[in-house]
């Protein structure tokens, strides 16, 4: 297992490799090179000079890569253009709202897309089928950011049941330490700040978890259909077993490998629906901060966080090859 | 967003597979197989419908749309605080945006804009993936290695990011929407058009050319090609619904570049976050393009798999 594990992170390291030079490249191939992009178009020739001399942009290619390589491995993904801190540090502050705001969208998305593309199989040609599909389509075309529209306009605009925008009631004086809103609420004890703090999160994550939500409910079905007339199935059957034991054990369970990889997938995709999202709801994530370093080309932020994005998307990608192993043991035997 | 079908949902795994016609001319064999299918498939009707009146919107916009797409004709009509909506003026059926422009025409010039971009953006991804793939899957060894490495590195970004940060590079504008798009979608096609060729390597056709003593470009361009790219066609179907709402959603977050005023469905949404409460029209309207566009490319390119399908065929 450990090997395994080992052998799929050495994997990682070419692509890392191959993509730190694609944004090192991309950095220097930014329309005025990257001391326009940190002095702004309207910079003097001297002042792009300087800069360059500063940062050492005059330098060879190849030793600029190896400088920048270097910091990289040390950790030092350099500053931020817009708010002068280290962009670590940046991630490290707004990374907790995203991934707050992401655990909602996936509860939402996982929470009833299984059960609905479940019944959905199991009713194959039903009411609750022709529903399930219809609603999964419409929720696979429909852009987040309008999806996003609508449910502010619906509740918290029509019907003013949920906050509009924002992490958290600025008037609740609500103590801080993990960065993670809910979470900080119940460790200290305000309830009533954890409490704001969910209902802020609501709309964005049913928002977010609208797309996931649709492609789990299809690929659920597609599955369940597939598995619930395997010869096993009928075997099973044939042995008189209970119903019950059938549906979970024989049926569920195989159904879940492809159901599994969705949901990976899908979680590595949440981070670009949250760009989207958070922009809509103003929500201080990294998402929005993500938005406004495109707008000002903040390139030490961007390409940060692509890395970031990658090696976080082999994880997943990990932890889903993983999870095989534990649904079905044919896997683990290879 | 950016992958509207995880590659789970088949299609992929088992490529559409022509019954081994040794003579050329038969090629075609599949191909209206598959539209007989597609025309007896409501879905699939419904689908071009949509694509139909949409497509016959964008060519005939300078007819339909009463005024010009940048046009600002009700500029005098509008007060801060005051948009007039759908109805309230009958020079302006669907109302006023904040900038006096009418929206009606800005609905039917951006089915131009969105069409143009989707489609543009989508044949640059085809083109460059199908290169890549065919490069890949033709000559194999280390061109197919060099090539695969850097569709995964590709891979590792997700779509969306990959063409925000290709279109910071390009600065704002629509072509550079339209090139990082279709660059995001580049590897998707390299990645099927190649692991749908290996899949027909070992084919029987394919020995039989062989034997005949074809060249192996030969039977690479008028063989192999011919037989691996249905699900190529199918996913580029299904990616002009993730071209259009992706570049709505560059639009949207302000890569667009051009007047703010542009007809565009994206960039009209962009403006209608300040003014959701007392003119929510103007988030719906264009929000509603996009998610119908969409639905018709989707149902279309699924129509499509499944026509394409010799799981289904036999039935």
């Amino acid at each position: 297992m450990l090997r395994v594990i080992g052998k799929r992170l050495a994997l990682l390291i070419p692509t890392l490799f191959g993509l730190s030079v694609l944004l090192f490249l991309w950095v220097r191939s930014l329309p005025g090179g990257p001391a326009t992009a940190l002095l702004g178009e309207r910079a003097t020739p001297e002042a792009v000079a300087r800069v360059n001399e500063l940062y050492g942009f005059d330098q060879p290619l190849l030793l600029q890569y190896f400088t920048y390589m270097g910091k990289l491995l040390q950790g030092d993904f350099g500053t931020s253009i817009i708010t002068g801190r280290p962009v670590l540090q940046e991630f490290a502050t707004r990374f907790p709202a995203t991934i707050e705001l992401s655990v909602v969208a996936l509860i939402f998305a996982i929470g009833i897309g299984i059960p609905l593309g479940y019944l959905a199989a199991r009713h194959y040609g039903n009411v609750v089928d022709h529903g399930s599909v219809v609603l999964s389509l419409i929720g696979i075309t429909i852009p987040v950011f309008f999806l996003a529209f609508i449910l502010k306009y619906l509740f918290a605009i029509q019907w003013p049941i949920l906050p509009p925008d924002g992490r958290q009631n600025p008037r609740i004086n609500a103590t801080h330490f993990t960065d993670f809103y809910v979470l900080d609420g119940i460790l200290t004890g305000e309830y009533d700040a954890a409490w704001d703090a969910f209902l802020h999160l609501i709309l964005p994550g049913l928002a977010l978890g609208t797309i996931p939500l649709a492609i789990i409910v299809r690929i659920t079905r597609a599955s369940v259909l597939e598995v619930q007339n395997a010869d096993y199935v009928r075997t099973a059957r044939a042995k008189g077993l209970m119903e019950k034991t059938i549906r979970s054990r024989f049926i569920l369970r195989n159904a879940m490998l492809p159901v599994v990889t969705t949901i990976g997938l899908q979680t590595g995709l949440l981070i670009s629906g949250a760009v989207l999202t958070e922009t809509v709801f103003a929500f201080n994530g990294i998402g929005s901060f993500l938005r406004d370093a495109i707008f000002e080309l903040d390139y030490p932020v961007l390409q940060g966080f692509i890395i970031f994005i990658a090696i976080l998307y082999a994880l997943i990608n990990l932890i889903v090859d993983i999870s095989y192993t534990i649904i079905d043991p044919r896997v683990r035997v290879q | 967003m950016s992958n509207i079908l995880p590659p789970a949902a088949g299609g992929e795994a088992t490529p559409a597979t022509a019954e081994p016609t040794l003579s050329e001319g038969g090629g075609t064999g599949l191909w209206k197989d598959a539209f007989r299918r597609l025309r007896r498939n409501p879905q699939a009707i419904a689908g071009a419908i949509i694509i139909g009146l949409f497509l016959l919107v964008a060519a005939l916009a300078p007819i339909l749309a009463p005024y010009g797409g940048n046009e600002l004709p009700g500029r005098t009509e509008i007060t801060p605080i005051n948009i007039p909506g759908p109805g309230e003026l009958p020079e302006y059926p669907l109302g006023l945006d904040r900038f006096g422009g009418d929206v009606l025409s800005k609905l039917i010039w951006g089915a131009q804009a969105s069409l143009m971009i989707g489609v543009i953006s989508t044949a640059i991804g085809l083109a460059g993936g199908m290169l890549l793939g065919l490069l890949a899957g033709g000559l194999g060894g280390w061109v197919d290695s060099v090539i695969m490495r850097f569709v995964d590195i590709l891979l590792s970004v997700p779509n969306l990011l990959l063409a925000v940060s290709i279109a910071a590079i390009l600065g704002q504008g629509q072509y550079a929407v339209m090139i990082a798009i279709g660059a995001s979608q580049l590897p998707i096609f390299a990645r099927l058009l190649r692991s749908s060729m290996l899949s027909q390597r070992g084919s029987d056709y394919i020995l039989a050319a062989q034997t005949l003593g074809l060249s192996r470009r030969t039977i690479t361009m008028s063989h192999l090609l011919p037989n691996s790219v249905g699900p190529v066609i199918v996913q580029a179907t299904l990616s002009l619904a993730t071209a259009v709402i992706d570049a709505a959603a560059l639009s949207f977050l302000g890569l667009g570049g051009g007047l703010p005023q542009t007809a565009e469905w994206g960039r009209m949404l962009t403006y209608a976050q300040a003014e959701l409460a007392s003119s929510p029209y103007l988030a719906f309207l264009p929000g509603a393009c996009i998610a119908i566009t969409a639905l018709g490319f989707t149902l279309l390119g699924e129509s499509l798999r499944e026509a394409l399908d010799p799981k289904t065929r036999q039935k």
